[in-house]
């Protein structure tokens, strides 16, 4: 007879904290650096309640001032301690790039190795609720692009958690991007799908390791953060019509496992892309590429993508819902690859 | 205000001496494959080359009071701060040369400059130095460690945001940081007067609520009082400082540059307030030292520089495919 354990579940927001807590009552080197990230607990929740327990030294607010914060951290990180800093928002970025590329990203190596940089850059993803290009990207191909950062997306509360763990135990700068419609955070809408049941304890989600969080025969999903959850939607529409669809969750862009893709689409002989990013030079051209690199001979179809346009991330939902991916798109893609 | 003992203002005039010797290779070696035609991707020492001459009292004041264990981020302009920090001399000069046996392996070259042993880095972008030194100081603060974090930059990196924002930082969290400006009166061809109205950036410190120093006539012993005044107060948790020092750039902003900018006969000027032999005569006037002394001084100097050559020139280069290591550790 088997004792029923209700499983706890857990919004990313809360899994995040979660990790965060637990790796600071670890390790007293740990600490957060952020805007709001103190007594309020982060406006996406992913610092709530640490404030009080580990105060302001470890869970420090700062000034609207993401190049000294930023470029503080990589100086602590090279000193020792293992920083958590908060870029509010990923589109924030163009203020502070030069902390996050050409010091957090390139100071290990022009150490030659000697000088470890182990941080950790979180900063929120992602559109859908009407907040316009400045507020709303992904970005995930642009810091995926440049040498020197591991990239991890989680796309549910027990991967956020176990990547969480391993960026702050990582000696490496980990950019890690969470997206906001998984949040748990129920005024910018949320994925319920995101949230999942998460362990007590502290464990780790390996970097660089995607999975397959649906099995299928006839084509691979492949996909990051919130596209996962529209991948699984598709494949349940798929299956009405007798398609077998495998869905991938990437999980890491830096290390990327391409080897997993590749074994899917050796088996499904058919891939579909979906990212939320800008369609050109980022995640679903590069997915494509290495599978196509490695034998095109798997294919049975032309891959598609199915990614955010070349363009602004437009404010009025009748634009932005249209320009999203969905799992409708990705239900269309798969009848396009077989068009001539 | 500290005056510098006897042996400490020799050991400024050997760190400057060494500095200068260093430079003086360099721009000799540097020569080497560039000639008849100037290509700067040829010779041993290929790439810019931003000489330090004249800049060395800045250097050699500020690194007299800090040990091993102090953090300092320097600029594209390094070597007389490396020096002064007391940077291995055969790794750096083996950087420079992008030899295996470099600091980095040749990764870094003479604009990235990094030294963990002495806490010395650099880099090639302006004001960039000025918050990874917030960060030192910062976690030097939260672990209740000694140690300050002296930022140098240039008189240019005033007007970067990266500068307004950690000043404010600094302050705002009383960190033990000071922030050098090395006033070389040119942000490469644009005279300081173009690039901003202010005639001074100490007093810039007061927006931040911390104090500013001038130093005067590019003078060791100056930057040596001022310097040593700051430093004692971030150890003793005082907080920052803002230190501008008037110095001179003896040189073009990399080798390479006709220095067409400059006003008619500001460079012979220039010369002749060279502070290494003004320093030299002071000190022996003063009873500091002999001539004799002197000789020793820089015989010493030049036997370490000379040794840092020839280890450059007889190291190896790396494999080029050892390009792919080290970008994670």
């Amino acid at each position: 007879m088997t004792t029923a354990v209700k499983e706890r579940k857990l919004t990313v927001a809360r899994a995040m904290a979660e990790a965060v807590a637990q790796e600071m009552r670890l390790d007293p080197k740990v600490f957060v650096m952020g805007e709001d990230i103190g007594q309020l607990g982060g406006v996406f929740g992913n610092t709530r309640g640490l404030y009080d327990e580990f105060g302001k030294t470890r869970i420090r607010d700062t000034p609207i001032s993401e190049t000294a914060f930023i470029g503080a951290a990589v100086g602590a990180a090279s000193d020792g301690m293992r920083p958590i800093v908060e870029l509010m928002f990923v589109d924030f970025f163009g203020v502070c790039m030069d902390a996050i590329y050409n010091l957090m990203a390139k100071n290990t190596y022009f150490s030659g190795g000697k000088i470890p940089v182990p941080m950790v850059l979180m900063a929120s993803t992602g559109a859908g609720y009407s907040d316009a290009a400045q507020h709303s990207q992904c970005l995930y191909g642009t810091f995926a692009h440049l040498p020197g950062m591991k990239v991890v997306v989680p796309s549910n509360a027990y991967d956020a958690k176990g990547l969480m763990t391993a960026a702050i135990r990582d000696d490496n700068p980990v950019v890690y991007l969470f997206h906001k419609s998984l949040q748990g955070m129920g005024w910018l809408g949320t994925e319920k799908g995101a949230t999942v049941p998460v362990p007590e304890e502290p464990y780790i989600v390996e970097i660089g390791k995607a999975k397959t969080v649906r099995e299928g025969r006839d084509v691979s999903l492949v996909s990051l953060g919130a596209g996962v959850h529209h991948a699984l939607r598709a494949a349940a529409q798929l299956e009405k019509d007798g398609v077998s669809a495998e869905v991938i969750d990437l999980r890491s862009l830096v290390p990327l496992d391409r080897e997993h893709v590749i074994a899917s689409v050796r088996k499904t002989g058919r891939l579909i892309v979906i990212d939320e990013d800008y369609h050109s030079f980022g995640v679903s051209g590069e997915i494509i590429a290495s599978v196509v690199e490695h034998d095109i001979g798997m294919l049975k179809a032309r891959p598609q993508r199915v990614a955010f346009p070349d363009i602004p991330i437009p404010f009025t939902p009748v634009m932005e819902q249209w320009a999203l991916p969905n799992a409708d798109k990705i239900v269309a893609a798969y009848h396009a690859m077989h068009k001539e | 205000m500290t005056q510098p003992n006897n042996s400490q203002r020799l050991w400024m005039y050997e760190q400057m001496l060494t500095s200068r010797y260093m430079e003086e290779s360099i721009e000799r070696i540097y020569m080497e494959g560039k000639t008849p035609v100037f290509n700067m991707a040829k010779g041993p020492i290929p790439g810019e080359m931003h000489l330090s001459n004249g800049q060395e009292p800045c250097a050699v004041g500020v690194c007299a009071h800090l040990d091993a264990g102090d953090i300092v981020t320097a600029t594209h302009r390094p070597h007389h701060i490396a020096v002064a920090k007391g940077v291995d001399l055969n790794e750096m000069m083996a950087e420079i040369f992008g030899k295996a046996t470099g600091l980095s392996g040749g990764r870094g070259g003479h604009m990235h400059l990094f030294d963990g042993r002495v806490n010395f880095s650099c880099s090639g972008i302006i004001a960039e130095g000025m918050g990874p030194a917030v960060g030192a100081a910062l976690s030097r603060q939260m672990q209740g460690k000694p140690g300050v974090a002296v930022s140098f930059i240039g008189e240019g990196a005033a007007n970067q945001g990266a500068f307004h924002e950690t000043l404010n930082l600094a302050a705002l969290w009383k960190l033990p940081v000071v922030f050098v400006i090395e006033d070389n009166a040119w942000g490469i061809s644009v005279a300081k007067a173009s690039a901003t109205c202010i005639a001074q950036h100490h007093v810039r410190a007061a927006a931040y609520g911390m104090p500013g120093v001038f130093v005067e006539n590019n003078d060791p012993d100056g930057v040596f009082r001022a310097s040593g005044e700051a430093i004692e107060r971030a150890r003793a948790g005082g907080g920052p400082t803002l230190i501008e020092i008037e110095t001179y750039r003896l040189a073009g902003h990399f080798m390479g540059d006709g220095e067409t900018y400059r006003p008619e006969g500001e460079k012979d000027g220039l010369m002749k307030k060279d502070p290494i032999p003004g320093y030299r005569q002071r000190l022996i006037d003063e009873g500091v030292m002999t001539e004799a002394q002197a000789e020793d001084i820089a015989a010493r100097a030049r036997g370490r520089i000379d040794e840092a050559v020839q280890f450059a020139r007889e190291s190896p280069y790396p494999r080029p495919e050892e390009a792919l290591e080290q970008v994670f550790v």
